[in-house]
């Protein structure tokens, strides 16, 4: 009697976090999800039915540019924040314990920022009128200073600042658990520290590796504005289409077609890098 | 006119739902003697206060109409929501004001209730595109506010004002130009049509308005921002950073008597006219007295007083009012205004904005 009591109570904790992810999570997925098979009305709203139209709309050559486009952004955030994350946070975990905390808090107080802040704050930064041109002009770099935004790399450099922070804390446990020995015993056996690091610390941190391309990839699929405002039109990603079509032109159909056929394509990314990532193991 | 103004659009671009969502839940009852009530939506935020400030309150005084104060949010939302509760013949608002294309989309779900054009006198005020008419003849809605829509520079950069938007075209204005990014708010088509093909008929074919897309693909090289957010452009105007684009006449005359080095033009075609307009729901047991209002509102005095402490283009003809000509040149011009082709996107919403999206994109 008193295990079935005790199973109830400790189950009973669970009980909360899934009501809640059911109700806010998993209902308002499944609403939109039958939405994005709704039928558009044009000039009104939509009505309830099974139509395949959204999903037909969305595989047009226009639509499969933009979503490569989305990938493509995504994935070259993921690779640059992880590449500069890796030895960065590798740095960090030889620092000592003060030195590492202020930089974790520098960190973590720069998720606190907002999409909107970080895109206005680099097109501030990036402008000719109040940005970094200013300064190279007075250093004899430029000739007079320009705007360097929006560009294709205003608009990366805009993401890797998102994305770079989620890298290092999914990087930093792994990297302070790691046995520092282990690259010391390859010094000894006369490896240089780079070698070292390539043959032995970055090996070793395969999965963690990939579990931050994943988790920045991610991340940055979603963001809808930094592209608005650091990206030329061609660099508008699907998330840029999803707003539009959702708040400005009122076809939520088409919007939530949209949606999951973007996490649908993630899901595949995700699921193929992960498999990929055991294979070698 | 106060500073405030600035928050209007951005307001009603960004955070609007929120805000409406929060005087719904803390409705303003204007208090009056008599029981007569009436639910007034305007846009929530800078919309809401001035009407609550400037309007409401004369309009009880005047007809011992209470007025419940409702915030709506702008973009099709409200529609939305009246559609739904007029269905369970609900009316969260007796009045609202409506942007042209939900009013219009609400036109054709017959959403509006018809009017009695005996009960609006005042009506004969407005110019006939403010007055809107199901086929039949009725009434079911009237200009409420209006803005215009004109060509901005920088007045460092640009020491000569533009006269035409033609400059848009200029490839000396390459990379220089900050526009709006949606067919439905930027009303470029439209510009092209008037500047280019003498008038906005050649919209009425799909074979025109991709005419009208390619001569305003032109414009693309000169395009550095396509701005949905006005706070975006704004700025960059000011510092000279994106020096010319289209922007709201109001607020640009705004930030130019406070110092910033600004200024609106009315190009020879004339600035776009864009505006709201007053529908009753017809879930509304309260016709008679919206018909009051509106025929309150419609009077020149008080499209003067709007004019003058909200910012707002008189809807009603300027003659007709007592404006100075400094006064109506701060919110509107006496050339003839280009006149948005909303039935264009009501009727062809998803095929234009689908070309529009690879015009602008691709």
């Amino acid at each position: 009697m008193s295990g079935v009591a005790d199973r109830l109570r400790d189950n009973g904790v669970a009980v909360y976090p899934t009501a809640m992810l059911l109700v806010f999570f998993l209902i308002p997925f499944l609403i939109m999800f039958a939405v994005s098979f709704f039928s558009r009305d044009e000039g009104a709203f939509f009505t309830p039915a099974f139509d395949l139209a959204n999903y037909a709309r969305f595989l047009s050559p226009f639509f499969f540019k933009v979503l490569v486009t989305s990938l493509g952004l995504s994935a070259a955030a993921a690779v640059i924040s992880v590449g500069v994350a890796v030895p960065f946070t590798y740095f960090v975990t030889r620092m000592g314990a003060g030195a590492q905390s202020v930089i974790l808090v520098f960190l973590l107080s720069v998720l606190s920022l907002s999409e909107v802040i970080i895109g206005f704050a680099w097109s501030t930064l990036l402008s000719q009128t109040a940005g970094i041109g200013n300064l190279l002009a007075a250093l004899g770099i430029l000739e007079s200073s320009r705007s360097f935004t929006p560009s294709l790399g205003a608009l990366l450099l805009g993401l890797c600042y998102l994305g770079f922070p989620y890298a290092v804390l999914v990087i930093y446990p792994a990297l302070s658990r790691l046995d520092p020995e282990l690259p010391e015993a390859a010094r000894m056996l006369g490896a240089s520290p780079i070698r070292s690091f390539f043959n032995i610390v970055v090996p070793m941190l395969r999965n963690t590796i990939t579990g931050a391309l994943i988790l920045v990839f991610v991340f940055t699929l979603g963001a809808y504005l930094l592209p608005q405002v650091l990206g030329r039109p061609q660099h508008w990603t699907l998330s840029v289409h999803i707003t539009d079509q959702a708040i400005f032109q009122s076809n939520l159909p088409f919007a939530a077609a949209m949606a999951i056929f973007l996490m649908l394509v993630s899901l595949a990314m995700v699921g193929l890098s992960s498999l990929l990532g055991q294979k070698r193991m | 006119m106060t500073r405030k103004f600035l928050n209007r659009r951005s307001f009603m671009g960004s955070t609007l739902a929120a805000g409406g969502l929060a005087s719904l839940a803390t409705p303003n009852l204007l208090r009056a003697q008599s029981d007569r009530s009436l639910k007034v939506g305007t846009y929530g935020g800078y919309f809401q206060d001035s009407f609550n400030e400037h309007i409401f309150p004369d309009f009880t005084a005047a007809t011992g109409i209470a007025v419940e104060s409702i915030g709506e949010p702008t973009g099709e939302a409200w529609l939305v929501q009246l559609m739904t509760a007029a269905r369970a013949n609900q009316a969260p608002a007796d009045v609202s004001m409506m942007a042209q294309v939900a009013r219009i989309k609400g036109e054709r779900a017959k959403l509006w209730a018809p009017l009695d054009e005996a009960a609006l006198p005042n009506a004969a005020n407005l110019p006939d595109h403010f007055v809107h008419r199901y086929e039949d003849g009725s009434i079911n809605g009237l200009g409420a506010v209006a803005w215009y829509i004109t060509l901005v520079t920088n007045t460092d950069v640009y020491a000569q004002e533009p006269s035409s938007w033609k400059a848009l075209w200029d490839p000396a204005n390459e990379d220089k130009l900050g526009l709006l990014a949606l067919a439905t708010n930027s009303f470029l088509l439209e510009i092209t049509a008037e500047t280019w093909f003498d008038g906005t008929e050649i919209l009425d074919t799909e074979e025109g308005i991709l005419e009208v897309m390619n001569k305003l693909a032109e414009v693309k090289p000169n395009v550095r921002l396509w701005y949905r957010d006005e706070g975006q452009f704004q700025q960059a105007l000011e510092t000279g950073e994106i020096p010319m684009g289209q922007y709201y006449h109001d607020v640009t005359g705004l930030a130019a008597a406070d110092g910033k080095p600004v200024r609106s033009t009315f190009p020879a075609e004339g600035g776009v006219l864009d505006s709201g307009s007053w529908c009753v729901s017809k879930a509304s047991d309260k016709v008679a007295e919206a018909q009051e209002f509106m025929n309150y509102m419609c009077q020149p005095e008080i499209q003067a007083k709007l004019s003058r402490f909200v910012g707002t283009a008189p809807t009603v003809r300027r003659d007709l009012t007592d404006l100075t000509d400094e006064e109506y040149g701060a919110v509107a011009s006496s050339i003839d205004p280009i006149l948005p082709r909303y039935d264009v996107y009501s009727e062809r919403e998803d095929w234009l904005n689908q070309k529009w999206s690879e015009l602008v994109v691709g």
